[in-house]
């Protein structure tokens, strides 16, 4: 445990940011060093959402299992129960129907669409600029309303199953993500002026929380956070999984390596998201949404190892297997937790300000850090 | 017509043929001291609920309206809610000066509201140097912060008090620049005879360049010594929790709410007065008849009606902008602002000088 402490000999002020405080957007706990208003040191401490979600795997069964995983990164629930579906069919060698495989890169595109907005409103809200989350949740709530009538859920899915997706899509499914799709595209161009093209917002974003490109491959950091550094590291382009190698789309790379760069990413990829729909929403092929599967799935002997490209970066499941019905040990590697160790070097030297942006900017989920 | 001119004169006119004149003093100072609390309370319950009504509307949201007719009584009711709650005090808090903060702050605003000419002829003391005692008055302000984040024996609002202090004191250089600039061409530090010098035009207009720059100068200060967003660095909810008012709680954290919303509207009124002619009617050159229909209107509306402008422009930027880096905003004043605003003056000055001023 930490000691509560108010100012060290150097006449640094340590102070707790969180584990409640507005700007963390969760249960996440910085120990920080300021030294007037800068930041010399941070550490962060984790722990204090800590469900066991990989103990409590492996006394679930491989269908059961899916559903913690809902729990973790609740922005992109989708694409983990993607990641652990895709581990059991590969351990089990189902073959998917080509309907399930449509259904579910669209339903995690959405997801990802649904993510990013969220980010864009709360980091907006972190720099002190509160509509834009009002903004974004108008046309999150479509794509929420387009879950709900599919899934039945609204945040945590629960939706893939081993073989293919729980249930067919509602009927209005189609029409109504187009619909969405024409609504989204006014609307982006809306968010780029109120925010990106704001000069107070770029003079906050532009040269801060530098990390080069060695530094964040050497730190693990996966997805926009990474490629904003210009690393190329987008799972669904380098290793595709599910129909990713037949939809068009591009990696978004950004080199200046700040926080800038990675709102750029993100807001890009956005784009990007739309583009993968638009191709796949049309051509939905008719027949089954799940491959038969035995109603007990039992894994072979062995490691699988599967990943996915979740809203925040790159998300492995490592199963290993006894051949029972429950995994012997189930181990996730979050995107959140290694971008968050690369942090302190993002800060160190900034103003306090300059942490809240930087931290907005990560796009931390927290239950995705602790699991 | 009635006028608050008029009434004021009569309760005058009433209470001298009764009274000796000691009395007449007596009871028409508790007649303004009662006024000035209920301006105090009303005006912050107006612009509280204007600021929730401004925000939904521009969040595309409702905003209150569930106590009263359109939600009008939310703040009422909310203000009620704070009076009934337990006044917190911290542990290891200066219990003195944490009790004494709020008080300072709402102390001074209240000081600010005396020299503002509400209508035409109707200041509660229109002494001579009003737009001084305003600009002088107005720094003090600033120690109530101080005093508020270092008693509370808190981080989060010892840096919030910090960079408050270093916020209001440089802006309130090209706030009294700004000021000054319009000072100059009326020659007077009296409200009511700046207001009367505008009877022919209001600075904005007759000052050109220079009087609009002070303007835009005047409405940038004005916000970041009032911490409004995008220049709220002493809150800064999300960097700071809640900055200087961090531990506050109940009614101490209601004065304090409400005292900064006394002081965009002291600004904003004195924006109004300097630039926007108080309470002059706006009038166009030489068509008599849009003019008379204009001075019909009554001087309090004008002058209202002006500052509630300039109050909305306010509220506009802060759910507009993102807010900038303390180093940013030092930098805004010290690099862009001040050196601008002394130019600015300077050529003025000139204008003045000269007479090329309409």
């Amino acid at each position: 445990m930490f000691e509560q402490v108010s100012a060290n000999n150097n006449g640094e002020l340590v102070i707790n940011v969180g584990p409640q405080h507005p700007a963390t957007h969760g249960v996440l706990h910085l120990l920080i060093t300021l030294h007037g208003e800068t930041v010399t040191k941070l550490e962060p401490n984790l722990g204090y959402i800590h469900r066991s979600i990989e103990k409590m795997c492996e006394s679930l069964s491989y269908r059961q299992f899916i559903y913690t995983t809902s729990r973790m990164d609740y922005l992109s629930s989708h694409i983990n129960n993607h990641a652990c579906a895709l581990g059991v069919e590969k351990a089990m060698q189902i073959e998917i129907p080509e309907r399930a495989e449509y259904i579910r890169v669209l339903m995690s595109e959405l997801t990802r669409l649904a993510s990013h907005q969220l980010w864009w409103g709360a980091m907006a809200m972190d720099l002190g600029a509160l509509s834009p989350f009002f903004y974004a949740f108008r046309e999150r709530e479509v794509i929420n309303d387009i879950m709900e009538e599919t899934c039945g859920a609204r945040l945590t899915m629960n939706y893939f199953v081993p073989g293919g997706v729980m249930y067919d899509i509602h009927p209005n499914f189609v029409k109504r993500v187009k619909d969405f799709i024409v609504l989204f595209k006014s609307k982006i161009a809306e968010y780029d002026e109120l925010v990106t093209g704001n000069v107070i917002f770029q003079n906050r974003m532009k040269n801060i929380g530098i990390i080069s490109k060695e530094d964040a491959i050497s730190y693990g950091c996966t997805g926009p956070t990474a490629r904003g550094s210009g690393v190329s590291c987008d799972v669904r382009k380098n290793y595709p999984y599910s129909i990713y190698k037949n939809v068009q789309f591009d990696e978004v790379l950004e080199y200046g390596c700040d926080a800038f760069s990675r709102y750029q990413v993100r807001i890009k990829e956005m784009y990007q998201s739309v583009r993968i729909i638009e191709q796949l929403i049309d051509q939905i092929p008719e027949g089954e949404f799940q491959a038969k599967t035995k109603a007990v799935i039992k894994l072979p002997k062995g490691e699988f190892y599967t990943r996915v490209e979740t809203a925040r970066g790159e998300l492995g499941v490592y199963i290993v297997s006894e051949g029972g019905t429950t995994p012997y040990r189930i181990k996730f590697r979050s995107p959140g937790f290694s971008n968050l160790s690369a942090l302190e070097h993002m800060v160190k030297g900034h103003k306090i300000g300059d942490l809240v942006a930087i931290m907005g900017v990560l796009d931390l989920v927290i239950p995705d850090i602790d699991r | 017509m009635i006028s608050l001119e008029n009434i004021s004169a009569s309760i005058h006119q009433l209470l001298s043929a009764n009274l000796s004149q000691t009395a007449v003093i007596l009871i028409e100072m508790s007649i303004i001291a009662l006024l000035a609390i209920t301006l105090f309370a009303l005006l912050g319950l107006i612009l509280v609920f204007m600021e929730r009504k401004v925000s939904a509307w521009i969040q595309i949201r409702l905003g209150p309206n569930r106590v009263g007719p359109k939600g009008i009584f939310q703040t009422t009711a909310d203000t009620i809610k704070l009076a009934l709650k337990e006044g917190f005090v911290p542990d290891g808090a200066d219990k003195f000066l944490y009790k004494l903060a709020p008080f300072v702050v709402m102390i001074i605003a209240m000081m600010l509201l005396a020299p503002i000419a509400f209508a035409k002829n109707f200041a509660m003391w229109d002494l001579n140097i009003g737009v001084f005692f305003i600009t002088a008055i107005s720094s003090v302000s600033v120690i109530g912060i101080l005093m508020a984040g270092w008693a509370s024996n808190n981080q989060y609002s010892l840096l919030g008090a910090m960079r408050s202090g270093a916020q209001i004191i440089s802006y309130e250089i090209s706030a009294g620049m700004a000021i000054l600039t319009i000072i100059v061409l009326t020659g007077s530090l009296q409200i009511s005879e700046i207001v009367n010098s505008q009877s022919n035009g209001w600075w904005l207009f007759k000052g050109h360049i220079p009087a609009v720059i002070a303007f835009v100068i005047y409405i940038i200060a004005v916000t970041a010594e009032t911490n409004r967003a995008p220049f709220d660095m002493a809150e800064a909810e999300s960097e700071l929790t809640g900055g200087f008012h961090t531990e506050y709680s109940g009614m101490r954290f209601a004065l304090f709410f409400l005292a900064e919303y006394i002081n965009i509207f002291i600004v904003c009124a004195v924006g109004a007065t300097l630039f926007l002619g108080g309470w002059m009617p706006f009038h166009i050159g030489a068509w008599e008849g849009f003019n008379h229909i204009m001075d019909f209107i009554p001087s309090s509306v004008w002058f209202l009606g002006k500052t509630f402008f300039l109050i909305f422009v306010i509220m506009w930027f802060r759910w507009t902008f993102p807010r900038l880096r303390i180093d940013q905003l030092l930098n805004l004043e010290w690099k862009y602002l001040l050196p601008i605003s002394l130019f600015n003056l300077l050529f003025m000055t000139l204008i003045a000088i000269k007479g090329w001023h309409f």
